[in-house]
């Protein structure tokens, strides 16, 4: 990841202007970013964040530039396409029958992933849903060990008991199961952060489904009562499963939904704004100022899960629409506008990437099942050197004595 | 036939509330100044008097003191030192950042302490009474109990959950309900019981201190009853290993598993029986519901060939269920006569007394099964 810097004060002044004249601020700064596009790769520049990328709710919207590097964006597209590309895999291989059970691919929502790790560093922690095959990959995860996790192997991040929703690795736990559950986690985890006097936040995902799940509401509350380091993010791709925002919640303004934390919606099919948002949040919430409730409004392409073909309750003419406003090839489109790079470079990208994720899908296969036996079967249910003396397996004969 | 008897329940339970009253002074001054007392079970030497509470409170302290880590919040924990004043004099002493009143607001709070536990830290989650952690079970098992083995290991989840369980007298249904059977059931999680002051203050440490989910099943209307405590207890290095039960009183006649509250009634029923007719009833104290100690119970069944579980959760599927199934599958050939069980009703616990004392396991109910068991 590149080391933040900062941002100079001047490109704040466009934003606060905003208002009737905004627009034509935007287009000033626009005009004047493109021309300051350095050769260098890791020299910063400013690039415009589009009118309309924010919401606000009793917050201050982030900048309308973005401060970054030419190698920064181009590895927001490689990591995009990366997670694209893995979930295209895991598609396959689901297909091929070679995943079982659940599988949520987040086709479309790459954005939010990608842009979010690239606003915050490993010292800062995130948990999530059960849509966790990309935000796994940007935490650290290895694109072997989640296909094999998928795949239910000895190689999987988890070793195969976890599978789809349940991966995890430094600073990022999870993948949770249980819509809902993972809020006031989140929380606790801002909370340890907090009593440790660690200066870093939380990013705390959910979808729009789980937003109306009362204890996502119970932990807004403890966050804001004991001003916890956390943002948190409601993933809202306009369907909980088969039913669509408006028909399950009251208020579909989700940043607005804990009335005394500060909300702001961002669109979330842009990886610049997601960047620009979560950056600004962090630095809001670093300041010592409480949680803060963002909402990134984004799409998925594919169904809800891998048995949902997605087009029973939602249009073909609405998705043929959405999948027209792709993050991965909005991105590409201006990054060759602005020379970061040629479209034979990008194509370069969308190659290595392709191989990569082919070598290590095969590498994922190749990775042995976990072995039949009670020591693998009763391993880590709890803490090695602290376990019960025995455990039961499906009959008496069956019972393991450790050690 | 049944109405005589529970008169005599209720008086008892009445006269151990009040029997509890003289201590409650020693309570008060033993608790404030916490330095004072700690300093002061150093010089002095033999066993004590000790309440469940002040032994509860005791550990809390030490382990609040020797981990910084650990911290404890729940409803009404900080400064009203505690709805049943477990926790008192804490906030005190440990400062309003490890001593946290937290909203009415179980799932949150809970899933809270859970997220800080996977984080790293080490928290006490109080639960007023574990009645209210119905609100909050999801997070228990679901988040607590199970992400270190779907995480292959890598994110453990030290955290200990505590509060009163059970049999509580005159609160009705909602408020008196046993849930040994619910958390014992799960894979992940440990569980203990306590009945005695040591059992209290050495399963609570052990419980902050083991790094894995464990829940704690304390009970209210053992809160204020008195128990010696040796000197090896009063002392803070003292814990007690989980998993492990004890026999509290041995006997070659018939042998009597039973938890928490039970364990005194068990005791005074051995006792009748022995007087009544001189039959030697071994009572075995379980102390930790999950890992169970089953060698403890089969040793014991093989010596007496006779075993009579005594508990107060509902009857099916509880822990006596589990135990008998145990026994059948370990000690079958052993079993002199069919294991029997005396457990709570099937009934949502009733409020009017006479019809709450049918609703539980009585002292009488106990001498009664154990002389059919016995065919005296």
């Amino acid at each position: 990841m590149l080391p933040r810097t900062l941002r100079p004060k001047g490109t704040l002044s466009p934003i606060q202007l905003r208002g009737p004249s905004g627009l034509n601020c935007r287009f000033l700064a626009h005009v004047a970013n493109i021309e300051d596009i350095p050769t260098e790769d890791d020299k910063p520049f400013s690039v415009p964040i589009p009118d309309g990328s924010f919401e606000t709710y009793h917050f201050h919207p982030p900048p309308s530039s973005l401060e970054t590097t030419k190698q920064q964006l181009k590895q927001l597209y490689h990591d995009m396409t990366m997670v694209r590309r893995m979930e295209t895999a895991a598609d396959s291989l689901y297909k091929d029958r070679k995943i079982r059970g659940f599988c949520h691919l987040s086709t479309g929502q790459e954005a939010v992933a990608v842009g979010i790790e690239h606003a915050i560093t490993r010292d800062d922690k995130l948990i999530t849903a059960y849509r966790s095959h990309g935000f796994t990959l940007m935490r650290g995860g290895t694109v072997k060990s989640i296909i094999a996790e998928l795949l239910g192997r000895q190689g999987g991040i988890s070793y195969g008991k976890g599978g789809s929703m349940h991966m995890f690795c430094e600073s990022f736990f999870g993948g949770n199961g249980i819509v809902g559950a993972s809020v006031p986690l989140g929380a606790g985890i801002a909370f340890a952060q907090q009593y440790n006097e660690k200066p870093n936040v939380t990013i705390n995902l959910f979808g729009d489904g789980a937003a109306n799940q009362g204890q996502v509401h119970e932990a807004f509350n403890l966050a804001k009562l004991w001003n916890l380091p956390v943002i948190f993010g409601c993933e809202n791709n306009k369907y909980g499963m088969g039913t669509s925002a408006d028909r399950a919640s009251a208020m579909t303004d989700y940043y607005k939904r804990a009335q005394y934390i500060p909300g702001l919606r961002v669109n979330g099919m842009d990886v610049l704004a997601v960047l620009s948002a979560v950056r600004h949040g962090k630095e809001y919430v670093q300041a010592g100022n409480g949680p803060l409730l963002y909402e990134y409004t984004t799409y998925r392409f594919a169904g809800h899960s891998m048995s949902d073909p997605g087009t029973a309750y939602r249009s073909r003419e609405e998705l043929k629409a959405e999948r027209t406003n792709d993050p991965i090839s909005n991105l590409r489109e201006n990054l060759i506008d602005w020379a970061v790079f040629t479209e034979a470079q990008a194509k370069e990208i969308d190659e290595s990437v392709r191989k990569k994720i082919a070598e290590q899908v095969a590498e994922a296969e190749k990775s042995p099942e976990p072995e039949l036996k009670a020591e693998v079967l009763f391993q880590d249910i709890y803490v090695r050197g602290s376990e019960p003396s025995q455990r039961r397996g499906r009959t008496i004969d069956e019972t393991y004595y450790p050690g | 036939m049944a109405s005589p008897r529970l008169f005599r329940p209720a008086a008892r339970l009445l006269s151990s509330r009040l029997s509890s009253a003289p201590f409650r002074p020693v309570v008060q001054t033993a608790c404030t100044p916490s330095i004072l007392r700690s300093r002061g079970y150093a010089t002095e030497s033999g066993p004590k008097e000790v309440t469940v509470r002040d032994a509860l409170n005791e550990a809390l302290t030490e382990e609040l003191e020797s981990n910084q880590k650990t911290f404890i919040l729940g409803e009404e924990v900080a400064q009203y030192n505690g709805a049943y004043k477990v926790t008192r004099g804490l906030l005190d002493r440990f400062g309003p950042k490890r001593v946290i009143d937290t909203p009415i607001t179980e799932a949150g709070f809970c899933g809270l302490a859970v997220g800080a536990a996977l984080a790293g830290l080490h928290p006490i989650c109080e639960f007023m009474t574990f009645n209210f952690a119905m609100q909050a079970i999801d997070q228990i098992i679901n988040s607590a109990a199970k992400t270190h083995y779907m995480s292959g290991g890598i994110q453990p989840c030290n955290i200990t959950f505590r509060g009163p369980n059970g049999f509580a007298a005159g609160v009705a249904a909602q408020h008196s309900q046993d849930y040994s059977a619910w958390y014992g059931s799960i894979p992940g999680l440990k569980v203990v019981a306590p009945w005695s002051a040591e059992d209290a203050k050495g399963l609570l440490k052990a419980a902050i201190r083991d790094p894995n989910p464990v829940v704690v099943l304390e009970n209210e209307l053992l809160y204020g009853q008195a128990f010696a405590m040796s000197e090896a207890a009063q002392k803070d290095d003292f814990v007690l290993p989980i998993g492990k039960a004890k026999i509290e009183r041995p006997g070659k006649d018939l042998t009597i598993v039973t938890l928490s509250r039970c364990v005194g009634q068990s005791l005074n029923a051995a006792a009748e029986l022995k007087q009544k007719y001189g039959v030697e009833a071994e009572v075995i104290n379980l102390r930790s519901v999950k890992p169970l100690d089953v060698e403890t119970v089969i040793q014991s069944l093989k010596k007496t060939g006779r075993l009579m579980c005594v508990e107060s959760g509902f009857p099916m599927f509880g822990v006596s269920s589990e135990i008998l199934a145990l026994s059948m599958e370990y000690g079958f050939d052993y079993l002199t006569a069919p294991a029997v069980r005396v457990t709570g009703a099937e009934v949502p616990t009733p409020y009017a007394a006479g019809l709450e004392a049918l609703s539980f396991p009585q002292e009488d109910t106990i001498v009664g099964q154990a002389a059919k068991l016995l065919r005296l």
